[in-house]
């Protein structure tokens, strides 16, 4: 492990001084399952994104920490696509899935984002009951088996450490749960897409420390089956809830290394006054 | 001089409770004053026979059978029409000329008199498509009429949907269509029933349209391609040609009890439909 991380803090050291591209470390042992090639992305014009490297490993998760309007939110709705819905959208460079861009003509945008499950900051469950907005991305997915569509709201619940408080209550409205469970609910939502990644947009932004406790359990526990990116404004929750951590400053990616080696030695001086508390 | 707002907050609740309670008044005076004058002549033999020399003997049965006819045919054919422009306008288009001429469309519609709706009718229906003096002119022609309230009221309903559902769904992976079929309109639901009871209420009470396309017959219509007196129409006539005050007033009783008991209905089975789908 230390001679990896050695390895990335001397590439990174090397891509700063320009004898490398502006690519970042790939992942131990394995192939990346996202590749995010010099990706950049503008809204009419203003750019948002600047040519981002990075690659997204199976079984790690990711932070994305850095100021409010860094281009955060935005990394993250282009990896599923969310941002196609915005006017004047556009972006250049590549991302793949697999190996494969995700914005080749023939994707399909629903299949996409059920392999690239995405949990909002504030916790919106669909105006239905606990049960109904579980099923309903399966059922999309064209799951209609009455018991294999149970089995998925048993298991999604359980990954998401929810089974336990809502079990006995399937049938309520979704709206009844508290702010934490409903936040626990959006995430077993998307599990029950089986996804290959997940994206997290600030999850715990409006939740007490018990119910962000939770999720960071969860996200622990999920790690082993997932590719996780969590996009936090939050730098203890980085540190505590990561692996790696990449830290974005006005739409470009300044750094990004493991997590323990980020927030004691960072290779850049912007990253250590973010985290520091500096600025930002 | 400042009025301490105290008393300004005083004068503005007894301003509000007065002009509330003159509003009630007016609607509640005009309801018992017609319900006095006709509800007595309302009888069973009224509401169930046809009627007798011009309507001054008998009842009124196919003018509340030729009512429900032409109302409803014109909310089935609307409604559909109107809610799929709805989910155009805000689901399936971007603000732009082309929505800006839709709405224009609409409101302008919404303007025009209703007898201007009914020579349209006449010209159009009854004579150029020889549809004939008949129910199906007469719906096609409120149909016509009630389509911006339609248009608009489900508009404003599916714009109230939060954003973020549509977010939320197409991030589990439905397609548009799913979005807006299985998402939206069920949240909107609430609120498209709104502007369908409107419309009903509006199609019911209209007098000038249906006289020029659905006519005045005073049999019972045995089909949609058969003309019809509709309530308010048969109000008018027996009013207006001084055939029978007594039964003018009965014939307006029976109009205002069936317009509340069609909005109690229409309620409560929007109430029951959304809960369950919702």
């Amino acid at each position: 492990m230390t001679e990896e991380r050695n390895n990335e803090v001397n590439r990174e050291a090397e891509r700063l001084a320009g004898k490398l591209p502006r690519t970042v470390p790939v992942c131990p042992r394995e192939t990346p399952r996202i590749v995010v090639e010099s990706f950049s992305v503008s809204f009419g014009g203003a750019a948002v994104l600047k040519a981002i490297c990075l690659d997204i490993c199976p079984r790690q998760r990711l932070a994305i920490i850095g100021p409010a309007g860094s281009g955060k939110t935005t990394f993250l709705r282009s990896l599923n696509r969310l941002n196609d819905l915005a006017p004047n959208f556009s972006k250049s460079g590549r991302i793949l899935l697999d190996g494969q861009d995700i914005y080749r003509p023939e994707m399909d945008v629903a299949v996409l984002r059920r392999r690239v499950g995405m949990v909002y900051a504030v916790p919106i469950p669909l105006p239905w009951s606990i049960h109904e907005n579980l099923v309903y991305g399966p059922r999309l997915a064209g799951v209609e088996n009455r018991g294999r569509l149970d089995e998925i709201v048993e298991s999604s619940l359980r990954s998401a450490f929810l089974w336990a408080e809502v079990k006995d209550r399937l049938k309520e409205p979704a709206s009844n749960l508290s702010g934490g469970q409903q936040q626990r609910l959006c995430l077993a939502r998307v599990l029950a897409l089986k996804p290959e990644v997940l994206l997290l947009d600030e999850p715990c932004s409006g939740l007490d420390p018990i119910s962000t406790a939770k999720i960071e359990d969860a996200l622990l526990e999920l790690k082993s089956q997932y590719a996780i990116v969590l996009v936090t404004n939050n730098t203890k929750q980085a540190a505590r809830a990561s692996d790696r951590t990449a830290f974005f400053l006005m739409g470009e990616l300044i750094e990004c290394g493991p997590t323990p080696q980020l927030f004691t030695n960072p290779v850049h001086g912007r990253t250590n006054d973010y985290i520091t508390g500096h600025f930002g | 001089m400042r009025i301490h707002p105290h008393i300004t907050q005083r004068l503005a609740v007894i301003a509000m409770w007065t002009l509330t309670a003159i509003t009630l008044g007016v609607l509640l005076f005009i309801i018992a004053y017609i319900l006095a004058h006709g509800l007595p002549h309302v009888t069973w033999r009224f509401l169930t026979e046809s009627p007798e020399s011009m309507g001054r003997e008998g009842g009124v049965l196919p003018m509340i059978v030729g009512t429900l006819w032409v109302a409803g045919l014109a909310v089935v054919i609307a409604a559909p029409v109107g809610v799929a422009t709805a989910i155009y306008l805000t689901e399936y288009t971007r603000e732009g000329r082309l929505t800006w001429i839709i709405r224009f469309g609409a409101d302008c519609l919404a303007g025009i008199p209703s007898i201007i709706f009914g020579l349209f009718g006449f010209v159009f229906f009854v004579i150029t498509l020889g549809m004939g003096l008949s129910i199906l002119s007469g719906a096609l022609t409120l149909a016509l009429m009630v389509l911006p309230t339609i248009i608009r009221t489900s508009e404003e309903a599916i714009r109230a949907v939060p954003q973020a559902y549509r977010d939320v769904s197409y991030g589990l992976g439905s397609t548009r269509w799913q979005m807006v079929t299985q998402v939206v309109l069920k949240s909107a639901l609430p609120g498209i029933g709104t502007g369908v009871v409107l419309a009903i209420g509006r199609s019911i009470s209209e007098t000038a349209a249906v006289m020029l396309t659905a006519g005045s017959a005073l049999g019972l219509p045995r089909s949609i391609f058969d003309s019809s007196r509709t309530m308010a129409l048969h109000f008018y006539i027996l009013s207006r040609e001084g055939i029978s005050m007594t039964n003018a007033y009965a014939m307006a009783s029976v109009l205002i009890l069936a317009i509340l008991a069609i909005n109690l209905a229409a309620y409560w089975l929007m109430r029951r439909f959304v809960a369950k789908v919702a």
